[in-house]
């Protein structure tokens, strides 16, 4: 038997007190990418019981993925939106999961990312992050943004910082660490850098920015 | 004086391309904030810095 929805309320204010619970459970959440960075962010929101997140990503999960995404070995070649939404049903039952099997585009952002109040880039390529970042501070400068650049290699885990670049948006990573030019990605450096994402969704939230 | 990613220089009247090209930046792989607003792409060849400027340029990598 699972717990009651009930609760699971109870618990999370138990953990971080009624009143931040209530701030929780109201925020809506959009994940862009649901990849190392993304995968791991969704987690620590969903644990967290941030009320709604909007989950996007075209690709399925790849064998490879495992090594630092939070899929199982048996999800792989299912949509990563299909893998993800039912491992964070198993983890928080009870919070909104809308899901996105689509490539991000210009001609669809707007309405994708429309109901979110705060946007997470979570992507791996250079170039669509920063089509993502441009598009949404010129389109919904109103949105909190949180993106993440440079998070590749095995170098110190304390390189990676949070920046507050503008009023509302955000920056994790070192900066500097290209996937193309280091000795590849590692599940605990990604993840540093998917926590600084979430947690700074939280700071937010709980009014700390 | 014109602050870029918080270094402060003589730059008033450079034209924001011509900073990026000579400075390396690919325009596709950045953002750029003057004075706190976004500056679009299609305005980069159009803009001129000028003084007292605060200037953020995010260059992004690869990884996620």
């Amino acid at each position: 038997m699972i717990p009651s929805k009930e609760e699971m309320e109870k618990s999370f204010a138990a953990r971080h007190g009624a009143a931040l619970q209530k701030k929780f459970s109201a925020a809506c959440v959009a994940i862009c990418g649901l990849g190392g960075l993304g995968s791991n962010i969704a987690l620590s929101l969903a644990r967290a019981g941030i009320g709604k997140l909007i989950l996007i990503d075209y690709d399925r999960v790849d064998v490879t993925n495992l090594h630092r995404q939070q899929y199982k070995a048996c999800q792989v070649g299912m949509f990563k939106t299909d893998a993800l939404r039912e491992n964070l049903l198993e983890i928080a039952p009870y919070l909104e999961y809308e899901t996105h099997t689509v490539m991000i585009t210009e001609d669809n952002i707007l309405s994708l990312l429309e109901n979110a109040d705060i946007v997470c880039e979570a992507f791996d390529k250079a170039e669509a992050k920063a089509m993502l970042v441009n598009f949404v501070l010129e389109h919904y400068a109103d949105k909190y943004l949180i993106a993440a650049s440079g998070m590749a290699g095995i170098g110190s885990a304390n390189m990676i910082t949070t920046r507050k670049i503008t009023d509302k948006f955000y920056l994790c990573g070192d900066g500097v660490s290209d996937v193309e030019k280091s000795n590849g990605l590692f599940s605990a450096r990604v993840t540093v850098c998917a926590a600084h994402e979430a947690l700074t969704v939280l700071r937010i939230l709980a009014g700390e920015e | 004086m014109v602050k870029i990613n918080g270094e402060s220089s003589e730059l008033a009247g450079v034209n924001l391309l011509d900073y990026l090209n000579s400075s390396g930046y690919n325009p596709k792989l950045i953002a750029v904030e003057i004075n706190l607003e976004i500056v679009p792409k299609s305005a980069y060849s159009g803009t001129i810095f000028k003084d007292g400027d605060t200037v953020e340029i995010v260059n992004f990598v690869g990884g996620g």
